[in-house]
């Protein structure tokens, strides 16, 4: 008998996104708005830091929870961006990646059968991650009408004051909504009262264009019981180096801990000296890219406009999440795109509930592509 | 217009000068007569100097000779620093000048047509000049960047077309 996949990764369907990633291969004219990733290089600082570091031979696996200089660097970042205050020592874990750190919280937090409610639409990561764990997903939706931020009344409605853990990641992939302080209370204290443990996906706090992050983390009561997930992806235009961090309480961070110095040592060596660099020196270049986007952003913004596309006005990360301008479903209608136009765009479904009738349009991506993509669209609706 | 409007506006330029004004009042949230009226005080204001293509020259067929030129002067109660650089500025031949500090005095990028042309230039007319007390000419072999334009192609997209 061949081998017998475990019944938890036989529950798990193979991603949407797929799908469009094949189909958008066959052709070779393709402009993509499909991509989840910066279209910029590692700022070039980190870059060099990485090949010093190989140079100097630093190739060993480092201490568990990252290189005490990192972990002193994200503390003092996070303490001057955000007001999070965390100590290196006990309440960062450096990891492989956001997605790790992720994963090590589901795993850390999640008893078999446990709830996990996510405010989807959502990172595709996400559902699978927590049914991998054992637990069971509770999407609760969030609405175009509030912009696609999460709600008291949603996280009611849904039954989500019988969950354990709650996932949230603002600004949103693939929504590109944001929270501010008057958003995030109520759910802080839906969180206080049911007692929920929440998983804060901040991955894109730096790619926010009319406003400054807030943490969830910061407000009262929620230190304790929030593990916010951040990294070198987004920001600093490093998703090939593997790099991201977690914050939290000290029992919080130690249990993840566990299971990361069993599953993956430590995270890359390179890529905590590129990160190192990466938070020393490279805030200009963060600011440069954080405008690029911005103009970018405005600029797909006021084009759906002229075509007649809905869209509310996304401030962060690095999408746009429309309304689907046609009769058609998302997927029926990104496939046409595609089919017609070589233009990829992602159908919502693929991030779950509340995602069917929006696609997701990332414009981390030239002027010159994001304009032509544009006309090829106003071409396909006439 | 705010300066954050305007500074979306100058950094949009500087990435390409040749986007439309459409296009610029997308990018910035402007309208397409602010954007307009932006640009006519940036130029008046002397902040936009000009606006010119970055030509890879190795790419043509065209011969075209640039060299950075090491000026030292000696100044003296009639002669300043203004008063070279007016002397020097004044040529075609001169694309760039700049008074820098370390062991000369201007920073002098020169071309031409052709490498005894711009040696012509620099021995008829540069070192003559009386407050010149002498040059150092590296004519230039290759271009790898160029007005923050990078001429190696080191800028494929090869991203997946879809990602999460
Ligand atoms: C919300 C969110 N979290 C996490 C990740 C994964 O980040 P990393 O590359 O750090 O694993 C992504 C990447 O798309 C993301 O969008």
């Amino acid at each position: 008998m061949g081998i017998q996949l475990s019944e938890r990764v036989q529950a798990v369907p193979p991603s949407g996104i797929r799908k469009f990633f094949e189909l958008a291969e066959e052709r070779d004219d393709v402009i993509s708005l499909g991509v989840g990733e910066p279209d910029f290089a590692t700022p070039w600082r980190a870059r060099t830091a990485a090949v010093d570091s190989l140079e100097r031979g630093q190739t060993s696996y480092t201490a568990n929870r990252g290189m005490r200089e990192l972990r002193e660097a994200i503390g003092e970042h996070v303490d001057a961006e955000y007001d999070l205050e965390y100590d290196p020592d006990e309440e960062i874990l450096v990891t492989a990646g956001a997605s790790e750190a992720v994963d090590l919280a589901f795993r850390a937090f999640v008893n078999p059968g446990d709830t996990v409610a996510v405010a989807e639409p959502a990172y595709v990561s996400y559902a699978p991650g927590v049914t991998f764990a054992g637990g069971e997903v509770l999407p609760v939706p969030t609405y175009e009408r509030d912009e696609f931020r999460l709600t008291r009344e949603a996280l009611e409605a849904s039954g989500a004051a019988d969950a354990e853990v709650l996932v949230m990641c603002f600004p949103n992939n693939p929504t590109g909504a944001t929270m501010e302080l008057e958003h995030l209370a109520p759910v802080a204290e839906f969180a206080r009262e049911h007692d929920l443990t929440v998983i804060s996906d901040e991955i894109y706090a730096a790619l926010q264009y009319e406003h400054e992050h807030t943490s969830i983390a910061t407000l009262p009561g929620m230190a304790s019981r929030t593990v916010v997930v951040n990294g070198f992806s987004k920001a600093y235009a490093m998703t090939g180096l593997r790099l991201g961090y977690v914050m939290g309480p000290a029992e919080a961070i130690t249990g993840m801990n566990r299971i990361h110095q069993y599953g993956m040592l430590s995270a890359p060596t390179t890529a905590q000296h590129a990160a190192l660099e990466a938070l020393e020196h490279c805030d200009d270049a963060v600011d440069e890219m954080t405008a690029a986007y911005d103009r970018r952003r405005q600029f797909l913004l006021a084009r759906f406009e002229e075509l007649g596309i809905e869209c509310f006005r996304a401030k962060g990360a690095f999408y746009a999440f429309p309304e689907v301008p046609t009769e058609q479903t998302g997927d029926e209608f990104a496939e046409d795109l595609l089919e017609a136009e070589g233009v990829a765009v992602v159908p919502g479904s693929v991030f779950g509930s509340g995602g069917e009738g929006h696609l997701r349009v990332s414009y981390a991506t030239g002027m010159d592509e994001l304009r032509e993509a544009t006309d090829r669209i106003e071409r396909f609706l006439d | 217009m705010t300066a954050s409007a305007r500074d979306a506006l100058l950094d949009s330029l500087l990435e390409n000068a040749r986007y439309s004004t459409a296009d610029l009042a997308r990018m910035t949230g402007l309208d397409e007569s602010d954007v307009e009226a932006a640009i006519a005080d940036l130029e008046e204001d002397g902040v936009v100097r000009g606006y010119r293509a970055v030509v890879d020259w190795e790419s043509t067929d065209r011969e075209r000779v640039r060299a950075v030129v090491e000026v030292n002067v000696e100044l003296d109660r009639e002669t300043g620093y203004g008063d070279v650089s007016r002397r020097l500025a004044g040529y075609d031949a001169v694309d760039t000048l700049r008074l820098v500090s370390g062991d000369y005095d201007f920073h002098v990028e020169v071309i031409g047509d052709s490498m005894r042309d711009v040696s012509a230039f620099i021995a008829d007319e540069i070192a003559p000049i009386p407050a010149v007390t002498q040059t150092v000419t590296h004519y230039a072999m290759t271009t790898y960047k160029e007005s923050g334009v990078d001429f190696g192609d080191g800028d494929d997209d090869d991203r997946l077309s879809v990602s999460p």
